[in-house]
């Protein structure tokens, strides 16, 4: 009987496994980090918004308050995309003739809101309440970055379940006064003063915070 | 390898067409015949692809599911599925470290039947999750979410279950068939399938290195194998009884499970051989003292379910429980009394035949005794969910279960999921551990003459 094979079909049927073993190998690691790349999680990526309104000028450089435009943010759970009308408090005062603002005007001349693109977006199956969170004393900064800095907004946290699982299951590291929580910069809070350094813990304490229940799945997903 | 062209000679003088087995793939006997069932088989399969799509498309409101009945014919027909694959592996591991050589005859079609049946059941909680498409979350593997799988929950357990079951099962069988395929490879007249079975066969020359690895490798697998006959539908009973409902919580159902899933594989296996050897004329092969063997095994298994009927009604009783007694009236007496009923009597009435010889050895008999086991075990999951799911502890929230159309449907579909690969086994394969029963037939001979 002849031979079916060559002499070399083993080696290249064992090459062939290799490779295949290789493959999913290869395959298994790129969607491991596709997953925690920017590209899927949009960290540093700029949304195109109807007016390319900068944070850095009117938080950083002006001192505006967040909470002058995003209104509801301390009283429900969404922070709120800010009005037509709130832009118009200063706008019909300064810059009213600025071409850049001119989708501001229109917007009010036709009583019809800007559409701005949200970017610190979660998914629909989240239930994420602003308040609470403003209430006990988790900066805005936590989750937005410093947005003082940022020309044009972008997401500054992965927004992965993980991420929020770390700040949930530990609480006490990440907790301000409230009446300060839309500052921006916490470089060296704790470093000098023991007050501040225990204000976490006790806080958790204060407020009857329970890690062990925070990650529980019906705090997020209801 | 191709030196024993002859056939094999059996102590009372009579020519085994062990062989014959080896050419089945290469020169198939009844090929129309084949077609037909294999059309039908992918009919079936087409049910199951459009079955699927529209539940993948609509969500589960398709099916018949509802709020007390949330496990309605997917997980019923889980367990069904599961519970018949055990017998491949019972016969195949058990038997095999036991060294009853009688199984070389049935071993390989039970253990292929197995494969499928597994998989089969595999696919029901995958199409019974809301978001199917997400069911690698019972995997434990990092993710960006830092949790992971309930390893408290048997649902996990179900999944590492059935995932081993699946795994331990392939390799068993495809070690198996190893030498048998080199064997149609040596027989194969065209390139096309030499080249074919040529692969499948991994180059086996069967050089007596060859054989101690096979050798190793066959036992340790299952050795590995044996535990997950007992384990994995216990493992399904656990699933039962970690929810705390009335008529799930009795001490008896890990063994009334495997039992069951032992009774019902093994008249799986019965109907399979009855076919099997009527087709491909393998009555020298699969002889009458094989169905009378496995009439054995099925009468056997079913009087242990039988008992487990028995301790289940007696623990409802002995714990007095308001409940536990209500889910038992229910059972006998309710809406879904017919589940019960069918159970019984399908169950038991006609396997009393198999206590009768003749009944044993008749194909025809002992297919039909069979059958009706097969039913009867599907009757008994679906009483075992249903009756005690549509009555709980609130009254306010009893409700009546109906499967729904493409309940039945994606049913009728997962026969086809079945039928086809097992099909194509039985056409392209060797059916029959041929190597094994001329191993066994020679030390016979060898015994004989010493």
């Amino acid at each position: 009987m002849p031979q079916i094979f060559t002499a070399s079909a083993d080696t290249r049927l064992r090459a062939v496994g290799l490779v295949i073993v290789l493959l999913i190998f290869v395959a298994t690691l790129f969607v491991g980090g596709e997953m925690d790349s920017t590209y899927t999680t949009l960290v540093g990526w700029v949304k195109d918004q109807p007016v390319p309104f900068s944070h850095k000028h009117h938080a950083g450089e002006l001192g505006i308050d967040c909470r002058y435009c995003h209104t509801t943010v301390d009283a429900g759970p969404k922070a709120g995309l800010p009005s037509t009308h709130i832009c118009m408090t200063c706008h019909s005062q300064v810059w009213t003739g600025a071409p850049m603002l001119a989708p501001v005007r229109e917007s009010l001349a036709e009583n019809k809101p800007l559409e701005w693109q949200r970017v610190a977006r979660l998914p629909d199956y989240v239930y994420f309440n602003h308040s609470i969170h403003i209430a006990r004393g988790v900066p805005c900064v936590t989750c937005h970055g410093r947005v003082d800095q940022m020309p044009l907004m972008t997401r500054a946290q992965p927004f992965q379940m993980r991420w929020c699982l770390d700040c949930h299951r530990d609480p006490g590291p990440h907790l301000r006064p409230p009446s300060e929580v839309t500052r921006m910069d916490w470089s060296g809070w704790n470093e000098n003063s023991t007050e501040h350094k225990e204000y976490g813990e006790r806080m958790v304490k204060a407020y009857g915070l329970r890690p062990d229940q925070l990650d529980d799945c019906n705090i997020c997903h209801r | 390898m191709s030196m024993a062209q002859q056939p094999a000679q059996t102590q009372s003088g009579h020519i085994i067409p062990a062989d014959k087995v080896t050419r089945l793939p290469l020169a198939y006997p009844k090929p129309v015949a084949w077609l037909v069932c294999f059309g039908c088989a992918l009919c079936l399969l087409l049910i199951f692809c459009i079955s699927a799509g529209v539940l993948f498309w609509r969500g589960i409101g398709v099916w018949g599911n509802n709020i007390p009945v949330n496990w309605g014919l997917a997980i019923s027909n889980y367990i069904w599925f599961l519970g018949i694959g055990h017998a491949g592996t019972l016969i195949s591991a058990m038997l095999l470290l036991l060294e009853a050589h009688w199984r070389n005859s049935l071993n390989r079609f039970a253990e292929a039947m197995t494969l499928v049946a597994v998989i089969c059941a595999g696919l029901y909680p995958i199409l019974h999750l809301g978001r199917p498409w997400l069911f690698y979350w019972m995997a434990p593997y990092p993710n960006t979410m830092t949790i992971w799988p309930q390893f408290r929950s048997p649902l996990t357990w179900d999944f590492f279950a059935v995932l081993t079951y699946l795994t331990v099962s392939l390799l068993f069988w495809y070690i198996g068939i190893v030498p048998d395929l080199a064997t149609t490879r040596d027989r194969a007249k065209t390139r096309g399938w030499q080249v074919f079975y040529g692969l499948l066969a991994l180059g086996w020359r069967g050089s007596a290195r060859h054989w101690t690895r096979w050798r190793q490798s066959y036992r340790l697998t299952a050795a590995i194998a044996v535990p997950l006959v007992v384990s994995v539908h216990s493992e399904i009973s656990l699933l039962l009884a970690a929810g705390p409902m009335p008529g799930w919580t009795s001490t008896v159902f890990p063994p009334y499970f495997v039992l069951g899933a032992a009774f019902s594989g093994f008249a799986v296996v019965s109907m399979i051989a009855v076919v099997l050897r009527h087709v491909l004329g393998l009555e020298m092969l699969v002889t009458e003292r094989h169905l009378d063997l496995l009439g054995k095994f099925v009468l056997a298994t079913g009087l242990m379910t039988a008992y487990g009927y028995c301790a289940e009604v007696f623990d409802a009783f002995y714990s007095g429980d308001k409940q536990d007694l209500g889910t038992l009236m229910d059972r006998l007496t309710g809406r879904y009394a017919w589940s019960y009923w069918g159970a019984v009597v399908a169950n038991f009435i006609p396997l009393q035949l198999l206590w009768l010889r003749w009944a044993r050895r008749n194909p025809l008999c002992l297919f039909l005794v069979s059958a009706a086991v097969t039913l009867g075990m599907w009757f008994e999951r679906y009483m075992l969910l249903v009756t005690t799911l549509y009555r709980d502890y609130l009254v306010s929230s009893w409700d009546n279960y109906h499967p729904s159309l493409w309940d039945w449907s994606l049913f009728a579909g997962m026969l086809g999921v079945f039928f086809v690969p097992f099909l194509l086994f039985v056409r392209f394969l060797p059916v029959i551990s041929v190597f094994e029963i001329k191993e066994a037939r020679f030390e016979e001979s060898e015994a004989q003459h010493a």
